[in-house]
């Protein structure tokens, strides 16, 4: 009998002790991500540019190329990244519960998510707007003319929202058809199920190359909503929170002063002290967040600036073949504006 | 004789302790089972609920009244943008309670179509329901929603090129168009008519069963039931004018307008729950019939009852007896496996409530336990429905 009371004991104590230990672990992802030497970042089931597997089964896109930075920054290696798919109706959860350490997922910023779902975003590494996309056979030249049309539109995403507000200002009828994934949304749409495909517009054309017949689709003018997308992390980690947004700021940074991963074994020996302190030469470099001091050096060198990364991955270097636009710096008529690193 | 051995084994002996005592023992042991199991069940609660908390994550079923702003393309309610995430939670249970509905109808005729056509004694026919079986039993639902989906889907022509018979019903990729009937003024008188004809009818027919009974004598009840269902509503009909008229669908812009429509996601999803639980339905249809010891048929065709009439008043009643317990499973099985219609976006419960709404409201523990809750719910009526229709073909033995 003793025996037996002594064992419940124990177990209360254990299970008391394992769920306080468990929200503890939780409070501190970098030290879990250093410990674990692998970083789980959270992606899109496909999604053409940002986070998409190639031929060979590796992920790739402007999502994915984060990730690895991120990895390159924390764990000095950009490959030590466990890249886990999710739909968007997943990806909250996922992060929410701890199951992957970032959302890289095309994800807009909303004041909602922000706070009400206990997460934090990093930064915009993507300005986005909703638009349409309709068979040219249809003749339809205006977002306005779209009244009664059938919408395909990927459950659990704000463009399911800005969908019913933009044709309820505009007092137009719609019938929703709601897919689970892009792939399955995007094939709804070439079968004919409806006339017009809407998601932020980036993702348009890269939905747009997967048709049966690319050029019988036609993205149409109008931009209906702002979509900010960036990286996303959980409220509550500060530590955590930092080292996200800074690899970040890094990134735009070394673009705005020409460092990239071809020359930044030369710039690690200017002397113009904001490259210094971008590649950890000189500066803050990586003691406040918990980093190596190299951990700027090796985002650039590993993974490349925001301009690059832009470029291979949905820029004129890519099939996408999207131009900059408000995407470029903020000096070149864009808006993307890091904080100073010093 | 005295009782003296049992009474001594029953009263404890004085100045043992009661821990020796295996009555008091065992109550002890399973109080302490219960305490743990609601400490566990207190933990677990307690701990996700402070995780919430420190993180941030709202709780509570406060969105349920928030204004859900989502378009939904299939409601049997009211339902607008301006609507609360509450009123998603119904629509979404209905889209699931009918897809379920009109699946176990389905399901069961073909089922029992499949599985008395397996038994047949003509060769051809007993293959042909053989080869169904084995098909839609062993590939996936999934694969064959999407198969149903995308193969029907895309052999559709689009809605200026739709398929039509006689200009009202409308087939394309976007539906199937009907007219509606539009009820004028005197419809009701008609209605009535034809709810009496119905009242009528049943209640002759529960006469001549008994007159039946009594006397051996038959009454035409076919030609009394056509008479008071179909010719009766018809006259007053036409007495009235004609109330009821059709609207229906034409081509506006884009789509089919007016008129009824189903859409292909719910045709979709039909065939395949329908067509895969039938198979199901039609093995232990056969079971059922099999395990009728085959003297019961015997005895029915030495007494000169007709095929027909052996599998009717004598096989099939015993039969059901087996099938029904089966069955009750198998139509759980198709209201649960309703929840794949989420992959091919028809709007049921988990595709509206578990979906869009848990991804904009983000509360994931509230809207995922209440939608379990309906899922339990929906399956403890079927089978306690089951149940007393179990209870009333049972064996009553005497």
């Amino acid at each position: 009998m003793k025996n037996k009371l002594s064992l419940l004991a124990s177990v209360i104590v254990a299970s008391t002790a394992f769920t306080t230990t468990s929200a503890l672990a939780a409070e501190n992802t970098l030290d879990k991500v250093l410990e674990k030497g692998v970083l789980s970042c959270g992606v899109s089931t496909g999604l053409p540019g940002f986070s998409n597997p190639n031929s060979k089964g590796e992920w790739e896109g402007i999502d994915v190329e984060y990730c690895q930075a991120l990895a390159a920054a924390v764990l000095g290696d950009k490959t030590k990244v466990k890249y886990v798919p999710l739909t968007a109706k997943e990806r909250f959860t996922a992060l929410q519960s701890g199951e992957i350490d970032v959302l890289s997922r095309n994800t807009t910023w909303t004041l909602h998510r922000d706070t009400a779902l206990g997460l934090n975003f990093v930064g915009v590494n993507y300005y986005d707007g909703q638009g349409f996309m309709i068979k040219k056979d249809l003749g339809i030249s205006s977002a306005k003319e779209l009244d009664g049309a059938s919408v395909c539109v990927q459950s659990g995403t704000t463009t399911e929202l800005n969908l019913a507000d933009y044709f309820r200002n505009n007092s137009m009828s719609y019938k929703p058809v709601v897919f689970d994934t892009a792939a399955q949304t995007s094939s709804g749409f070439d079968a004919g199920r409806c006339d017009v495909l809407t998601t932020d517009q980036s993702g348009l054309y890269a939905l747009r190359l997967n048709l049966s017949d690319p050029s019988a689709a036609v993205v149409l003018p109008e931009i209906i909503s702002k979509e900010p997308l960036g990286p996303v992390v959980r409220q509550g980690d500060d530590k955590w929170f930092n080292v996200a947004k800074w690899t970040l700021n890094t990134m735009i940074n070394a673009e705005e002063y020409g460092v990239d991963s071809k020359n930044v074994d030369e710039m690690v020996k200017s002397s113009d002290p904001n490259i210094k302190r971008i590649l950890g030469v000189d500066g803050p470099k990586g003691k406040s967040l918990g980093l190596s001091d190299d951990w700027g050096y090796q985002v650039i060198k590993q993974v490349g600036n925001y301009g690059e990364s832009f470029e291979r991955t949905v820029g004129e270097g890519s099939p996408l073949e999207i131009s900059r636009g408000v995407n470029a710096l903020w000096n070149q008529g864009g808006f993307m504006y890091a904080p100073p690193i010093r | 004789m005295k009782p003296t051995t049992s009474e001594a084994a029953k009263a404890p002996a004085s100045g043992t302790s009661l821990i020796y005592n295996p009555t008091f023992r065992s109550v002890i042991f399973q109080i302490i089972a219960v305490g743990a199991l609601a400490f566990f069940i207190y933990t677990i609660v307690n701990n996700a609920l402070t995780n919430l908390d420190s993180r941030g994550i709202a709780t509570g079923f406060g969105f349920l009244d928030q204004e859900a702003g989502f378009g939904i393309g299939l409601s049997l309610i009211e339902y607008d943008e301006t609507f609360s995430y509450g009123r998603t939670f119904w629509v979404g249970l209905i889209n699931t309670a009918l897809v379920s509905f009109l699946g176990i109808i389905l399901a069961t005729v073909l089922g029992f179509t499949i599985g008395i056509a397996r038994l047949s004694s003509n060769w051809l026919v007993s293959r042909l329901a053989a080869v169904y079986i084995e098909i839609f039993r062993n590939i996936p639902l999934l694969l064959q929603i999407f198969f149903w989906y995308f193969a029907v889907l895309q052999a559709l022509p689009s809605p200026r090129q739709s398929m039509s018979l006689g200009e009202a019903i409308f087939v394309n990729v976007r539906g199937l168009y009907f007219p509606a009937p539009v009820f004028e003024q005197g419809a009701m008188v008609v209605l009535a008519f034809l709810a009496l004809g119905i009242a009528a009818t049943i209640v002759i027919n529960i006469w001549a069963k008994n007159r039946q009974k009594l006397t051996g004598q038959q009454t035409p009840m076919l030609r009394i039931a056509f008479g008071l269902v179909i010719v009766l509503p018809l006259i007053v009909y036409f007495i009235m004018g004609s109330p009821i008229s059709a609207q229906y669908p034409v081509l506006k812009g884009f789509n089919f307008r007016g008129g009824i429509s189903i859409i292909p996601e719910l045709a979709a999803l039909l065939l395949a729950l329908s067509i895969y639980t039938a198979s199901f339905i039609a093995e232990i249809v056969r079971s059922g019939i099999n395990a009728v010891s085959h003297g019961q048929t015997e005895a029915a065709m030495s007494l000169g009852l007709p095929r027909s009439k052996t599998l009717k008043l004598v096989v099939i009643p015993q039969a059901l007896r087996i099938i029904i317990p089966p069955l009750t499973s198998q139509y759980l099985n198709l209201t649960k496996n309703s929840s794949l219609a989420m992959a091919i976006g028809y709007p049921d419960l988990v595709s509206v409530f578990a979906g869009t709404t848990l991804n904009q409201t983000g509360q994931a523990i509230e809207i995922i336990a209440m939608t379990m809750g309906v899922y339990l719910t929906l399956s403890l009526l079927t089978s306690a429905l089951m149940n007393l229709y179990n209870r009333k073909v049972a064996l009553v033995e005497r």
